[in-house]
C-alpha cells in the first residue's frame, strides 16, 4: 500500500463512474482540487499543473462502508488495532467502518464511544462506534442511548451476546426512538444453538460435530421482527444465514415493519460442507449454512430483502485457531476479501448488476446508520474506490493488512481487485 | 501390500480393500494371540505414543497391550483437554511430544475432528481412538471382525445398531464401514438420540425395536449414557428399557436367534439384559479379544512394516 498526499490538482481520468446515487454507469473524468471534485465530465483536458492517474478499465465508486467490523481495541491488541483494522478497511476500499462493541471493555459508555473516535482521528478511514445495548454487553441495563449517539455512537449492538430477554429487546428497540437509530441484535436462541458448532444438517451428522440449527436464528428473529412492529422501533439484523430468515425479513419488510438486514461475503461464498475439513478457519458464528441458504441468501440480495453486504470482520491470533473446534474462536477476517468475494460470487456467478452490489457496499450500508456519502457531483469531497471489476488475482497473506489472518480464502482466486483509493487529496495505491 | 490410508482417522472414506487387508491381518494376529508366548518382535524399535485426552480404560488398556504385543517402545500421555488448554495449547502439547521423535500417535480427545487436526502438525502415522461424537475406527473393526468370525462374511448381512446414534462414534465409524463392507444398517433409537438428516447416512431408520430385531442377523447394542436422562432427551432409564432394551423378552419372539454385540461399558438392565449379554448367542467378550488383534493390524500395517 502506498499512500501519496497531493498537494495541486489532479485528474482520475479514463475510469467508469459507477454512481449508485443517480443509477448510473459512466465513462468520465474526475479532476480534483484540495480535496473535492472541482469538475466531473466527459474528456476532461488537464493543464500543465494536474498530476494525471490513469484509471483506464477500470470502476469509480464511492467508498465502501462496513457496518460490522470488528477492531478489537481495547483489550486484544495482539489481534487488532484501530489502526491496522483502518488499514485493511482502505485495502478492501471501505472508507467508513462500524466497529462493534465487543471489545474489552465493551463501548458501553461515552468514554469508551470516544476513545475509539480519539484513536481514529488521524486515519484516513471513518471509524463510527457501534455501542452496546447493555452495560458490559450482559443484557441486563440499557445504556445510555442518547448520551451515546451524542458522543458519535451510530448503533446499537450487544454483538456476539444476543439479547436473551424479549423484554429487554422491547424496552431497547422502544428507547432507541429518541436516536432513532438501529438496533443491531446477534440472532441465536442459546438454549436451541445447543452449544452446536456448526450447522445442524447431513454435514453435523456424518463428521458428528454437534449441530447448530437454523431454527436457533429463525425463532430469535422472528420475536425481533415482531417487536419491531409492535414498537414501530428500526431493528437491523446482522449476518443472516438461513432461508428461513430471508423469508420472515421479506414478510415482514412487506407488512412496512422497519427492518434491515446484512448478509457476510463469507455466508454466500462457502457452506457447511467446508466444515468436512474440520478447518476452524470455517468456525463462525452464525455458522456456515447449506447450500439451500445460501442460495436464499443470494435470493434475498437480489430482491432487495437483503440490503447490505457487511464483513464481519473478525481477528483472531492464529494461536486461538489452531486448537479443537470447540475451544476455537468464532470469526474470520473479511475486510481486505470482501469486493473480490462478492464480485466472483454474486456479479460473475450469479449474475447480478454490479451497480445492485455496489449498492450494497455503499449507500444501502450508510443508510441504515444514517450517513450521507459525498456523491459524484462538483464541490464535494472526494471519496472513492477505483476497483477493477473482472480482474482475476490469488488472495493472498501479503493482501493481508489485518494484524490477523484467519481466513480460508487465503489462495483463492478471486475475479475483481480494489486498486486505488481516493480519500480528498490522499491517493491510495493497493 | 499396504493400505491406500497413511492414518487412521476414521472409516469415512476408506476403501474395502484396505478394510480386508486389516481384517485379514487381524484374523493372523488372533492366531498369535492364543499361543502360549503372545508376543513377535514386529514393532521393535517403533515409538508409540498414546495420547488421551479423555478418559478411557478399555480403548487404552487394549491399545496398550497391542504395543506390547508388538514390541513397540510406548509413552502414555493422559489430561483432561479442558485443564491442558488452561496452561498450555494443544499444539504445544503435542509437539513438545514429537520433539521427542515419536513414530505412531494413538489419540483420543473429546472433540470432532481433533485427531485430524493433529496430522497437521506433526509428521507421524495417526490412529484416532475416539474424537468426541465422530469417530471411533478401531472398534468399528473390531466389531467388523467379529461379526465376520461368526458369519464367514460381511456383504448383504443385516446390522442393526440400536441406542443413542447421535452421540456415538461407535455408530458412526460402524455405519460407514458396514456400508463400504456390502452390510445394511437399520438404526433403532428413539427421534431425540438421532442426528439430523439422518438418512444421508444410507441406512434405515425405525423406532420399532421389534422390527430392527426382526431385521437383525446382529445387533450392536450401544451404551445408554446415564446423564441424557437429565437433560430430557429420554424421560427415563425405564422407559428406554421398555421401548428400546434388549429383553429376553424380545429376543424370545424372533423367527431365528440373532448375535449380540455391545461396546461396553455395559449398563445392564438399561440397554441390554444382563442374561442376554450373558448368554450363547452375545460375542462381547470375543470383541474385546478381537479388538487387541485388530489394533495390532492397524499399529503393523500403518507403521510400514
Amino acid at each position: 500500500m502506498q499512500k501519496k498526499n497531493i498537494q495541486g490538482k489532479y485528474l482520475l481520468k479514463g475510469g467508469e463512474i459507477v454512481d449508485p446515487s443517480h443509477d448510473s454507469i459512466e465513462k468520465k473524468d474526475i479532476l480534483i482540487e484540495k480535496g473535492r471534485i472541482k469538475k466531473i465530465g466527459k474528456n476532461i483536458k488537464e493543464d500543465g499543473e494536474t498530476k494525471v492517474i490513469d484509471v483506464k478499465g477500470l470502476k469509480i465508486s464511492p467508498g465502501f462502508v462496513d457496518l460490522h467490523t470488528h477492531l478489537r481495541e481495547p483489550g486484544q491488541e495482539d489481534a487488532e488495532t484501530i489502526a491496522s483494522g483502518a488499514q485493511a478497511a482502505l485495502s478492501g476500499g471501505f472508507t467508513r467502518i462500524c466497529c462493534m462493541p465487543n471489545t474489552k471493555p465493551s463501548i458501553s459508555t461515552q468514554e469508551s464511544v470516544q476513545f475509539i473516535l480519539n484513536k481514529a482521528r488521524n486515519l484516513d478511514v471513518k471509524v463510527m462506534p457501534i455501542a452496546s445495548i447493555t452495560k458490559d454487553r450482559k443484557g441486563e441495563q440499557l445504556t445510555e442511548f442518547a448520551e451515546l449517539a451524542k458522543t458519535g455512537a451510530v448503533a446499537f449492538s450487544d454483538d456476539g451476546n444476543p439479547v436473551e430477554s424479549a423484554q429487554m429487546m422491547r424496552n431497547a428497540l422502544e428507547y432507541s426512538k429518541i436516536v432513532d437509530m438501529p438496533i443491531l441484535n446477534h440472532s441465536e436462541d442459546q438454549d436451541l444453538k445447543n452449544d452446536g458448532l456448526i450447522n445442524e444438517g447431513s454435514v453435523s451428522t456424518s463428521t458428528g460435530l454437534p449441530g447448530n440449527p437454523a431454527m436457533a436464528e429463525e425463532i430469535m428473529i422472528y420475536r425481533d421482527l415482531r417487536i419491531a412492529e409492535f414498537t414501530g422501533a428500526r431493528l437491523h439484523i446482522p449476518h443472516v444465514t438461513t432461508k428461513g430468515s430471508v423469508e420472515l425479513i421479506r414478510k415482514a419488510k412487506e407488512k412496512g415493519v422497519k427492518v434491515t438486514a446484512e448478509v457476510t461475503p463469507h455466508h454466500i461464498t462457502l457452506t457447511d460442507e467446508y466444515m468436512r475439513s474440520f478447518n476452524t478457519l470455517g468456525k463462525v458464528a452464525p455458522p456456515l449454512r447449506s447450500e439451500d441458504d445460501k442460495k436464499a441468501l443470494i435470493g434475498g440480495l437480489k430482491d432487495g430483502t437483503i440490503d447490505a453486504i457487511a464483513t464481519d470482520h473478525a481477528p483472531h491470533t492464529y494461536n486461538k485457531k489452531e486448537t479443537s473446534l470447540d475451544l476455537a474462536a468464532n470469526g474470520m477476517i473479511g475486510l481486505e476479501s470482501a469486493l473480490g468475494l462478492v464480485l466472483t460470487q454474486l456479479v460473475h456467478e450469479e449474475e447480478m448488476s454490479l451497480m445492485e452490489v455496489i449498492k450494497k457496499l455503499t449507500i444501502k450500508p450508510a443508510a441504515i446508520i444514517n450517513e450521507e456519502l459525498p456523491c459524484f457531483q462538483e464541490g464535494e469531497k472526494a471519496e472513492f474506490t477505483v476497483f477493477s471489476s473482472d480482474e482475476w488475482w490469488v488472495f493472498n497473506k501479503k493482501s493481508i493488512y489485518s494484524r490477523s489472518s484467519n481466513t480460508p480464502f487465503i489462495g483463492r482466486e478471486l475475479n475483481g481487485r480494489v486498486k486505488k483509493v481516493v480519500i480528498g487529496s490522499k491517493v491510495i495505491e493497493i | 501390500m499396504s493400505l491406500s490410508i497413511d492414518n487412521l482417522y476414521g472409516l469415512e472414506g476408506v476403501p474395502k480393500a484396505d478394510i480386508d487387508q486389516i481384517l485379514d491381518t487381524a484374523f493372523s494376529f488372533r492366531e498369535v494371540l492364543d499361543r502360549p508366548v503372545k508376543k513377535v518382535p514386529t514393532l521393535k524399535g517403533t515409538t508409540v505414543v498414546n495420547l488421551f485426552f479423555e478418559p478411557s480404560t478399555r480403548t487404552k488398556n487394549s491399545f496398550a497391550l497391542a504395543e506390547k504385543r508388538l514390541s513397540a517402545d510406548t509413552v502414555n500421555f493422559s489430561a483432561a483437554s479442558s485443564s491442558l488448554e488452561k496452561g498450555e495449547s494443544l499444539k504445544d502439547t503435542i509437539q513438545n511430544l514429537f520433539a521427542m521423535k515419536m513414530d505412531v500417535v494413538v489419540m483420543r480427545h473429546p472433540t470432532p475432528g481433533s485427531v485430524k487436526m493433529l496430522g497437521d502438525f506433526v509428521d507421524a502415522v495417526i490412529i484416532n481412538a475416539g474424537d468426541g461424537t465422530h469417530e471411533h475406527p478401531t472398534q468399528a473393526l473390531l466389531d467388523m471382525m467379529s461379526i465376520k468370525e461368526k458369519f464367514g462374511k460381511l456383504e448383504d448381512l443385516n446390522i442393526t445398531i440400536v441406542g443413542d446414534i447421535k452421540h456415538s462414534r461407535v455408530a458412526l465409524s460402524n455405519i460407514y464401514g458396514l456400508k463400504t463392507m456390502g452390510a445394511n444398517v437399520m438404526l433403532c433409537a428413539p427421534p431425540t438420540f438421532l442426528p439430523a438428516e439422518v438418512d444421508s447416512l444410507g441406512v434405515e431408520v425405525t423406532y420399532d425395536i421389534n422390527e430392527a430385531l426382526d431385521f437383525a442377523d446382529a445387533v450392536n447394542v450401544l451404551r445408554i449414557q446415564k446423564e441424557r436422562q437429565g437433560k430430557g432427551l429420554i424421560p427415563s432409564l425405564r422407559e428406554y428399557r421398555q421401548t428400546f432394551g434388549i429383553t429376553r423378552d424380545r429376543l424370545e419372539k424372533l423367527k431365528k436367534p440373532i448375535t449380540i454385540m455391545h461396546p461396553g461399558p455395559m449398563n445392564r438392565q438399561v440397554e441390554i439384559d444382563s442374561e442376554i449379554a450373558d448368554g450363547e448367542n452375545a460375542i462381547i467378550l470375543d470383541q474385546v479379544l478381537n479388538g487387541v488383534a485388530i489394533r495390532m493390524a492397524v499399529l503393523f500395517l500403518l507403521s510400514g512394516n
